[in-house]
């Protein structure tokens, strides 16, 4: 027991750093922004510090309901960094209406991500799922004056446990038909012939799981949750739990249900080309970048389950690398529509607003340019890297097809991006005046750090990131 | 020479000079854009001199493991250098051509100019599978900025489609690409092109290839991007998409296609014939009825490019370097053609063919030197298009008389729309009084107009300095598709030779250098 406490550090870290920020922010009052802010930053980076001193190890505790391994590791640095970085751009944006209760749901939220990323039990999933989720709905009602952010938040949480029920009736047919909730003897149960209900177990939690990574059909809350929730929010579910849910959905696939690869690979496959194609498609109408950005996710979640749907140790490192890909590319861009701001401080979200933007704030307008052709992912831009590791993986698990229907369909996707390009740069001037100064120095080095690192520098990190990633996919193989 | 990363230098000028113009102001990102194409070319020049001709394969190789999965590898054989040489000296003029019809964002202009030629070098330089992919989509984005903020009226719309028609047809050649590296376990060009596919392997990466290359070229029926793209584009982004854009796909066919999938190479010549002959006559009628001058010389390009095609499918050394020479032909007379186009249309602004007329009166070195492009486009000889064509027809003859006869009516017609368009703005009375006031060339058209004109007729007269460096390659190519080649109609027979030049060669030697140094 006292062993399997060592292991957990990071996960120790998050509760009393979360706990603790609770109690500042309950005895400081909300004004006293910096400090619950320091706190919260304090631990993420301390947690962050633990799952390094910790990268390595290959060990499981409490019974075999948590594993800590390298693959969680990876996945819950990214989580920890995403919600750092949301910590950071908050009071900006909520100006007097910034609360303590931001940073500790923003903890307790990526308490409940690292678990997802750790779990190997149907248990452990749904309590980390259900931490997670929870401290989610809240953070998307978070303004509650605000008509939209009340109505993402009471939208997200219907959906949402809706999905829970999904995912638990899997959860009950899987136990009762393989009787053991473990990853590993479900894997074990599932050698021979299946039955019925362990098929319907699959499929049900496949689905519940699919709308936690907004995967088409299961996508409907998407934009609106994306457009209602305040936007450092809509950074931060665009990221942290994109990457905790798609780190459980691999550990459920491969691990859980892996030898049952008729029963799952045909849904993933189906799950990746509908949000590919539904996730360009949806996009090209939107007139709202929040919008446009999360019909965006949609489609790049699509991508990330066609290395996935290879079901090999290449298809996970495609998956872990695009996820980090992804994640930089998604906060880079939500950081610059934070400042998208007119001469009254207004935020502004509307794409035609955005005409004649490289004229205005030409850094930015650049830095907002390089994240689209990324995401859309033409080279020599570095979201070209992990499309291509995706695809290599499907075509050596002989999935050509889906391969080809996917990089087809991602000219499509292109086209939505390059029209917001032409809007920023081919057309005048819009009415809308952006004036300087609306970024701090961390967001604006943020910014200019992952534009950098998304253009050609990040080819000379694919050794680094290959070795890392393939670390990581070793241990669910 | 030897220790100096020249290929790596070459493209690193251009890039720090890009980052440069961005933070200059508008006269001196001009200056430096200007200032680094000319260093590019000093060192293109240096280039040349130093290639050794008939030496090894590939010279001035470098490689270096930057990227972990595949290698920052670098080298160059003849094909590449003429393609290199001829992107390095259209780059400087294209920025010439620019310096006072661009006034809005010239540092982005100049950096998106100079990222081009990045791009493009880079392709012909690439000696690794995924870093020649990088660089092939790469130009995607400059382009569609050139046309973009500095096109014409309807520039949305043609920027749109020529992103979109190219990157569908380059995604397919990525999955080919996959496929390879996946049955070769390499990423090396030079080892791939020793690699023997399974023929039923090649069919499949043969179509994704042509899906990509067929839209670069661009060859009939997905040529329709590059009309609206030509007519859209400002004069120099027109200069560079003809010049050195087209050459892309071309170049692509040569490198990977034909030496890489031999068989499929001979399985599909009929498909390739089939669509050349057709883009030879089609697009020439379709030249012939243009009102707008820019479009007539975009249709005239899609017909030389078939011509282009059908001479590398004859798959012998005849039609190989007559192509070649075509490309490099078409690449210095196409551009020029888009820079008297520019001329004019600086001082009218109009593009519509009937609002000119006479010209011959008040500009007659405008006058003397459309003439020798006109010619040049048409083939006449001493100029350079006839020899590309000669001998790419004399080897399209030899595979196949049928579409030699096809390809040479292309000729008759592209005789006629060029010959129509020159009497229809250069002859003819100078009665419009805004045409009147049309000044003569001035030094900067000059300056561009001669180097231009000198090389065309440079390769007209002495074609030998341009087909010397890529004879080798060309065998090279030749040799590998020796085995699937299917025998041609034409049996030629080799002539007696006589007695007294009996210790000179072989007949077909003589052969290949018929068209060049007659």
């Amino acid at each position: 027991m006292t062993a399997d406490l060592a292991l957990i550090w990071p996960e120790l870290i998050l509760t009393i750093g979360g706990l603790v920020t609770l109690m500042l922010g309950t005895y400081a009052g909300d004004r006293q922004v910096g400090l619950y802010q320091l706190a919260a930053m304090v631990t993420l980076a301390a947690a962050a510090a633990a799952v390094l001193a910790l990268f390595g190890t290959d060990a499981t505790v409490f019974s075999g309901t948590l594993s800590v391994d390298s693959f969680g590791g990876f996945a819950k640095l990214l989580i920890y960094a995403a919600s750092f970085i949301c910590v950071v751009i908050a009071p900006r944006f909520f100006k007097d209406a910034m609360r303590a209760e931001y940073p500790v749901l923003i903890l307790f939220a990526a308490l409940g991500m690292g678990i997802m990323a750790s779990s190997r039990d149907l248990m452990t999933l749904y309590v980390g799922l259900e931490l997670n989720s929870l401290a989610s709905y809240v953070l998307a009602s978070f303004m509650r004056s605000d008509e939209r952010s009340s109505e993402a938040g009471l939208k997200y949480f219907v959906l949402g446990a809706l999905a829970s029920g999904i995912l638990l009736y899997g959860i009950s047919l899987l136990y009762g038909f393989t009787g053991s909730t473990d990853f590993a003897t479900i894997a074990a149960a599932l050698g021979g012939e299946l039955s019925i209900g362990i098929i319907f177990g699959i499929v049900f939690v496949i689905a519940g799981l699919a709308f936690k990574i907004s995967a088409v059909p299961f996508h409907m809350w998407t934009p609106d949750v994306y457009e209602g929730a305040p936007t450092p929010v809509t950074a931060f579910f665009a990221t942290a739990p994109k990457v905790a849910a798609m780190a459980l959905m691999t550990r459920v696939v491969i691990g859980a249900v892996g030898p049952a690869v008729g029963a799952w690979q045909q849904i993933v496959i189906f799950l990746a080309l509908a949000s590919i194609i539904l996730g360009a498609v949806g996009a090209i109408g939107q007139k709202n970048i929040k919008r446009l950005l999360a019909y965006s996710s949609i489609n790049n979640v699509g991508y990330m389950l066609i290395g996935l749907a290879a079901g090999t140790q290449q298809g996970v490192e495609g998956v872990l690398t695009y996820l980090l890909v992804y994640m930089v590319t998604t906060i880079g861009s939500f950081l610059i529509v934070l400042q998208l701001r007119d001469d009254r401080g207004n935020q502004i979200e509307s794409i035609p607003a955005l005409a004649g933007y490289s004229q205005r704030r030409p850094g930015l307008a650049a830095a907002m340019a390089v994240f689209l052709f990324s995401l859309a992912g033409i080279p020599p831009l570095f979201g070209f890297w992990p499309k291509y590791l995706v695809f290599e993986a499907a075509v050596n698990a002989n999935l050509v097809p889906l391969a080809v229907v996917g990089i087809v369909a991602s000219v499509i996707g292109a086209f939505y991006y390059i029209a917001i390009i032409k809007t920023m740069y081919f057309d005048e001037k819009s009415d809308t005046e952006f004036p300087r100064g609306t970024g701090t120095v961390v967001e604006d080095a943020v910014i200019t750090a992952s534009a950098l690192w998304l253009s050609v520098i990040g080819y000379l990190f694919i050794g680094v990131l290959a070795a890392l990633s393939a670390t990581a996919a070793a241990v669910l193989f | 020479m030897s220790g100096v990363p020249i290929l790596s230098l070459m493209l690193a000028i251009p890039t720090v000079a890009a980052i440069a113009c961005l933070f200059a102001g508008d006269r001196n990102a001009r200056l430096i854009a200007l200032a680094a194409t000319l260093v590019d070319f000093a060192l293109g020049v240096m280039l040349w001199a130093n290639f050794d001709i008939g030496g090894a394969q590939w010279q001035f190789v470098e490689s270096a493991p930057l990227f972990g999965r595949f290698n920052y590898a670098l080298g160059i054989d003849g094909m590449a250098l003429m393609l290199i040489m001829l992107s390095v000296f259209l780059m400087p003029l294209c920025i010439l051509a620019s310096w006072e019809s661009i006034t809005k964002r010239v540092g982005l202009y100049m950096a998106m100019f100079l990222i081009m030629e990045v791009v493009m070098i880079g392709v012909f330089m690439a000696q690794d599978l995924l870093l020649f992919y990088v660089f092939f989509e790469a130009g995607l984005i400059p382009m569609y900025f050139i046309i973009g903020i500095w096109g014409g009226a309807n520039r949305i719309y043609a920027a749109f489609k020529f992103f979109l028609y190219t990157l569908l047809g380059s995604v397919l050649m990525l999955i080919a690409m996959i496929a390879m590296i996946r049955e070769a376990g390499t990423t090396d060009i030079p080892t791939l092109l020793n690699y023997n596919f399974p023929p039923e392997m090649q069919t499949w990466l043969w179509l994704g290839f042509f899906a990509s290359l067929a839209v670069k070229m661009p060859m009939w029926p997905v040529h329709t991007w590059l009309p609206d793209a030509h007519v859209q584009a400002p004069t120099a982004g027109s200069m560079i998409l003809a010049g050195v854009l087209l050459k892309l796909g071309s170049y692509g066919f040569i490198r990977f296609m034909m030496p890489m999938f031999p068989e499929a190479s001979a399985e599909f010549m009929w498909l390739v014939f089939a669509l050349s002959m057709v883009a030879v006559v089609y697009t020439s009628l379709v030249a012939l009825v243009q009102s707008d001058m820019k479009k007539l010389i975009a249709y005239s390009s899609v017909a030389h490019m078939a011509i282009v095609t059908a001479g590398l499918y004859a798959l012998n050394q005849q039609g190989i370097e007559g192509a070649l020479i075509i490309m490099l032909s078409h690449g210095v007379v196409s551009a020029a053609l888009f820079f008297c186009v520019g001329v004019i249309y600086d001082r009218l602004h109009t593009r519509e063919i009937d609002r000119y007329g006479g010209l011959a009166v008040n500009m007659p070195a405008y006058a003397l030197f459309f003439m020798l492009f006109t010619m040049a486009s048409i083939g006449l000889p001493g100029t350079s298009g006839f020899v590309g064509e000669f001998l790419s027809l004399a080897g399209i003859y030899e595979a196949s008389s049928t579409v030699a006869f096809v390809c040479t009516t292309g000729i008759i017609l592209g005789a006629a729309y060029m010959l129509y368009l020159y009497r229809r703005i250069v002859f003819g009375e100078l009665t419009k009084d805004d045409v009147k006031a049309m000044p003569d060339l001035n030094p900067r058209e000059w300056a561009i107009l001669a180097p231009l004109a000198a090389v065309a007729l440079w390769m007209g007269v002495y074609p030998e300095s341009f087909l010397a460096p890529m004879r080798g390659d060309v065998t090279t190519v030749v040799a590998r598709l020796a085995p699937a080649k299917p025998a041609g109609d034409a049996h030629l027979a080799a002539g007696k030779p006589k007695p007294a030049a009996a210790g000179h060669g072989e007949a077909s030697g003589e052969a290949h250098h018929a068209g060049g140094v007659q």
